[in-house]
């Protein structure tokens, strides 16, 4: 891998955020919202309940952040590759010397940008605005971000697999993907309040521990070190499958000859 | 009497390549060599294989049976190391509208590892008198900035080997005879080898030294532009196009 190539086409992603603010608003508005919807349910409920359930609440915002880390690292992936195919782009990228793990890289270096614009800016309004410190979660933030990240990565090379096998009519797959995701992994409840069936699915996504981890530290203060590992083992798996469908479908549509009329489309 | 055979380094080579779509051959066992320092023009109608064909020589498109050559490396092989020493611009093809040409242009220098990436790009924008548009959006170019911009984009890397896909697609008569003249000027100066498509064939007498007629994913005519006008009687290769695409052949061939 050449740093300079991956370091060059970061740059290409940057430039399109500071020549395009409504780029960021879109970075920072839709986390405000959620925030801002669930910053208020949550502090009605706190008023309506008695205290140590008040407090206990507070999970639903610390969920809503930990999913908003996953879903923009995510997009990070995947809409990196569609502002190639809005712009034209794309076939300039793939006649240049730039190989698949260079541009991979380059949109997960993208991913974990956004993901720190959003924490900061959520950090910053839910302590503000709710008085929920996301840093009382202290050190466990860091293997939380990380593994969330890490799912994240590995869900947009998957939406990107999809849309280059199924084109541009695919693309709001870069936006759904994510959700299909959200009733298995236990963002806003445990796994043990979720039908008895689908809690075996449940355990077979890694945030479903850092959910689960980050419940359990702000109750208690701790959580199950087991959960981080299997996160973090069950990430690499997903990682290595999410990679091998991207290089598949690049080749598929290589030798269908799909992958010119995508990019010239 | 044949011509002498070309001693220059082959640059770019195609043997017998293949290309089906659902049983269609958009290529059929087509072969040809490209020399150092020569500009061959890739012709047909629409539908005729070109397309393909560029696409199989970038990688984009997998061919179905036959090789391909680049400085005497297989493509799929040394995909990468070929690409560094290539470069690529196509009509329809656009670099990202949404940022300055300067922005644009640096982000691609960067990764062909251009060694000063501004002195390198003040350079080409003046050879191609587009010095000026350095700040400009590039979304909003005119076609005719556009294709310039993209032929710096194409130069940037000093490329050995060059492919250019109607490069004057939508320009008007002024503009095109610019890019032409420009072309020549740099394949010349830095002895390029230019495989070049194009529907104009004007581009064709004035910028290729040697053309290919494809017809149904076959050759069917090859030689310099004037070896195929002598063959055939018609006063014109634009005639000798018309021929080949309506009867897939120079009929009245000598």
């Amino acid at each position: 891998m050449n740093l300079q190539t991956i370091s060059a086409l970061v740059l290409r992603y940057l430039f399109l955020y500071t020549r395009t603010p409504m780029r960021m608003v879109e970075l920072v508005f839709w986390p405000v919202v959620d925030l801002v919807v669930w910053g208020n349910v949550t502090v009605f409920i706190q008023k309506n309940t008695n205290p140590e359930f008040g407090n206990f609440v507070l999970f639903f915002l610390g969920g809503m952040i930990l999913w908003d880390i996953m879903f923009r690292a995510q997009q990070g992936v995947a809409i990196s590759f569609l502002e190639d195919v809005w712009t034209r782009n794309l076939l300039n990228v793939f006649v240049a010397p730039v190989r698949t793990t260079e541009y991979v890289s380059a949109t997960f270096i993208v991913g974990f940008l956004r993901i720190v614009v959003t924490a900061i800016v959520l950090s910053l309004i839910s302590w503000f605005g709710y008085t929920f410190n996301v840093f009382t979660l202290s050190w466990w933030l860091i293997p939380f971000f990380a593994n969330l990240m890490l799912f994240g990565w590995s869900l947009g090379m998957i939406s990107t697999a999809l849309i280059l096998r199924w084109g541009q009519a695919a693309e709001s797959l870069a936006w759904a993907i994510p959700f299909f995701f959200q009733p298995a992994v236990a963002v806003f409840y445990r796994v043990e309040d979720m039908p008895a069936w689908s809690q075996p699915i449940a355990w077979c996504f890694p945030p479903t521990y850092i959910f689960e981890g980050m419940r359990d530290v702000m109750k208690s203060g701790s959580m199950n070190w087991s959960y981080l590992w299997t996160s973090a083992g069950l990430n690499l798996l997903y990682l290595a499958l999410a990679g091998w469908l991207f290089l598949w479908i690049l080749n598929l549509t290589r030798k269908r000859g799909l992958l010119t009329k995508f990019a010239t489309q | 009497m044949s011509a002498p055979p070309d001693t220059r380094e082959v640059i770019l080579e195609a043997r017998e390549l293949t290309r089906e779509f659902d049983g269609v051959k958009a290529l059929d066992r087509f072969s040809f060599q490209l020399h150092r320092g020569e500009v061959l023009g890739l012709l047909g109608a629409n539908g005729a294989g070109k397309t393909t064909a560029m696409n199989c020589l970038l990688g984009l498109t997998l061919p179905t049976g036959g090789d391909l050559f680049a400085f005497g490396l297989e493509l799929q092989r040394h995909r990468i190391q070929i690409l560094q020493r290539s470069n690529f611009s196509s009509a329809y093809t656009a670099l990202p509208g949404n940022l300055l040409v300067g922005q644009n242009l640096l982000v691609f220098a960067k990764i062909y590892g251009v060694k000063d990436p501004k002195a390198k790009i003040a350079e080409l924008m003046e050879l191609l008198e587009i010095s000026h548009l350095s700040k400009r959006v590039t979304g909003q170019l005119s076609a005719g900035e556009s294709t310039r911009v993209n032929l710096v984009k194409a130069f940037l890397n000093d490329p050995e080997l060059l492919m250019l896909d109607e490069p004057t697609a939508s320009l008007d008569p002024d503009i095109a005879d610019k890019v032409r003249k420009v072309v020549r000027k740099v394949q010349r100066e830095r002895n390029i080898g230019i495989l070049y498509t194009s529907h104009n064939m004007r581009d064709i007498e004035e910028v290729c030294d040697r053309v290919i007629f494809l017809h149904k994913g076959r050759i069917v005519c090859e030689g310099t532009p004037a070896q195929i006008l002598a063959r055939s009687s018609s006063s014109s290769l634009e005639d000798v196009f018309i021929k080949i695409a309506r009867d897939g052949e120079i009929v009245d061939e000598a």
